[in-house]
């Protein structure tokens, strides 16, 4: 783990302007795509810091996912709100949100832990069912237009719209990249690779793996704030048990621990899908094949194998 | 009289009861700061219960546990490791997945940053002839070399009281050697409590030996006294 900073973040900034650049040649629904991927991979890199660097599995991550979508389209709906501190009602509702679940579920752990998490969340699930006078329930509510505004940034736009996803992505991405090469990122490795180690090394491993909840959470929120700012619509689906299981999946795919993987596992879920849904109807069956392929020949996921063959410095 | 010494560790009436087993059973036990003692007993005597209430790995049935004048029987672990015990498992626990580098900077990082940490991780590693293996998986190890590592991990937090599992199950003679070497020089700044079947380590080593069995303090004095100790004797050196 010594050296490879540089290489490391040399490569992080190039895929990060390779992004910046495309956007100039891709076609617009593939353009409207990547913006999307990109605010859905933020979503997976905060997952993955629980997930695949602290070790612990949530079945629950919708919760707060939605905790950000509704604490900012709330603020905008029923409150009139500006963009900007709804977005800080967004990451506010989601901190607090971890902060609670994360205090209760990590009493448990294990099987038990996904459990919880899973139960808080279809609370979550619910309780936007049940609050349907001001949350509309499943249908949902869109974000008007003239609430889409940051300062003079017209979010409805599409070429604004993908800066945004990127510098997003970008800050959730450089940040994964900084903080796993702090203490605090490397006690939370330790965690999981041997939490009882790390308790007896004196480090206070229950207040270190809440503080990667609310780490994780809160990104989670920023994700789901983005996507209702950026694509204009507030819906209970995305607080469904679904949502919890898909960043899961996305890192699986890409690599639990790594840094880039829940980018590239977002990415090539979502066109997996998208292509084979033009093919057939049966498409959920071709991702289904490919997700069993990969379990069975990339146990690491698509990074992970990269890094255990080729590139052991990949963080 | 004279003012006592501070002893460093006290436990009074020390109890822990696993479902009706006695595994431990009203131990008083008390270690001077700076010595090297060490903990002999048959398996299943209760040291390693013993030692384990000690650093806080389980919570005592009954009893309290005073460490430097502080009564630390209700604290977590990890608030007893800052308060400068360390401890090191009998069955080796370290971080298979990380480096050897990396196994031992996570424990100099909780008293250090940034550089003062990585001197004192490549201090621990020398010392116990480890660092030439530093970037290596901490898993690719040989089991002798893994003991070794637990032993840098404890070394590299510069705890004043050093709890040793067996440390030397599974040395070489020549690694066994260096380990009583290593010991030599950390007392008296560090506190050292040994759990050893080695008897020559035992007796080359400590100050002063306890000797469980059952669950309690059976003989306690200096290795010559423990070797002439009949109760002893019978108990567990096994010899007339």
């Amino acid at each position: 783990m010594r050296g490879g900073g540089a290489r490391a973040w040399t490569l992080h900034l190039a895929v990060l302007v390779l992004l910046l650049a495309v956007q100039f040649v891709l076609p617009a629904y593939h353009h409207g795509n990547l913006a999307r991927i990109m605010v859905l991979a933020s979503y997976a890199v905060g997952y993955n810091i629980l997930f695949g660097y602290t070790g612990l599995l949530s079945l629950g991550h919708a919760l707060f996912f939605a905790a950000g979508m509704y604490g900012l389209g709330l603020a905008i709906k029923l409150g009139g709100w500006a963009a900007g501190p709804a977005i800080v009602a967004g990451l506010g509702a989601g901190l607090l949100l971890s902060l609670a679940v994360g205090a209760l579920a990590l009493r448990t752990s294990g099987v038990a832990f996904m459990i919880v998490t899973l139960m808080f969340a279809q609370a979550g699930y619910l309780a936007i069912l049940y609050f349907g006078a001001f949350t509309r329930g499943d249908e949902g509510f869109v974000i008007p237009r003239e609430a889409r505004m940051i300062m003079w940034l017209d979010l409805a736009d599409a070429a604004t719209r993908y800066f945004v996803a990127l510098a997003l992505f970008a800050l959730c991405l450089l940040f994964c990249l900084w903080l796993m090469r702090q203490p605090l990122g490397r006690a939370l490795i330790a965690i999981r690779e041997n939490e009882e180690r790390t308790e007896m090394l004196g480090y206070d491993t229950f207040r270190l793996k809440l503080v990667a909840v609310a780490i994780s959470g809160t990104m989670s929120a920023a994700a789901g704030a983005a996507y209702a700012l950026l694509f204009g619509y507030v819906g209970a689906s995305f607080a469904a048990v679904q949502y919890s299981i898909l960043p899961l999946l996305w890192v699986l795919v890409g690599g639990a621990g790594t840094v880039l993987g829940p980018f590239l596992g977002t990415l090539f879920m979502f066109y997996l899908i998208d292509i084979a849904s033009g093919l057939t109807t049966a498409y959920m069956m071709i991702a289904g094949v490919v997700l069993v392929m990969i379990t069975l020949f990339a146990r690491s996921g698509l990074l992970g194998e990269a890094r255990r063959r080729l590139w052991g410095w990949l963080p | 009289m004279g003012v006592a010494a501070v002893s460093l560790l006290t436990t009074s009436g020390l109890t822990r009861h696993f479902s009706g087993i006695h595994a431990v059973e009203g131990v008083d036990f008390t270690l001077e700061a700076g010595e090297i003692r060490a903990l002999i007993g048959s398996n299943g005597a209760g040291k390693t219960t013993l030692v384990s209430m000690i650093c806080g790995r389980i919570p005592p049935s009954a009893g309290e546990i005073h460490f430097d004048g502080r009564d630390i029987t209700r604290w977590p672990a990890h608030r007893r490791i800052m308060a400068g015990m360390a401890y090191t498992f009998q069955i080796s626990s370290i971080y298979a997945g990380l480096p050897v580098f990396e196994n031992v900077a996570l424990a100099a990082r909780r008293k250090r940053r940034g550089r003062a940490a990585e001197a004192a991780t490549q201090e621990a590693l020398m010392r116990v002839g480890l660092w030439e293996r530093a970037d290596q998986p901490a898993g690719d190890l040989a089991y002798g070399h893994q003991r070794l590592l637990e032993i840098a991990m404890g070394l590299a937090q510069s705890p004043r009281l050093l709890i040793l599992d067996e440390p030397t199950q599974g040395l070489s003679e020549g690694e066994i050697a260096a380990f009583k070497a290593l010991i030599r020089e950390l007392a008296p700044a560090t506190t050292i409590l040994l759990i050893e079947h080695n008897m020559s380590v035992v007796m080359e080593l400590a100050e002063r030996v306890t000797v469980m069995d059952m669950g309690r303090i059976l003989a306690e004095g200096t290795p010559a006294e423990i070797r002439a100790n009949r109760a002893v004797q019978a108990a567990y050196l096994g010899t007339g």
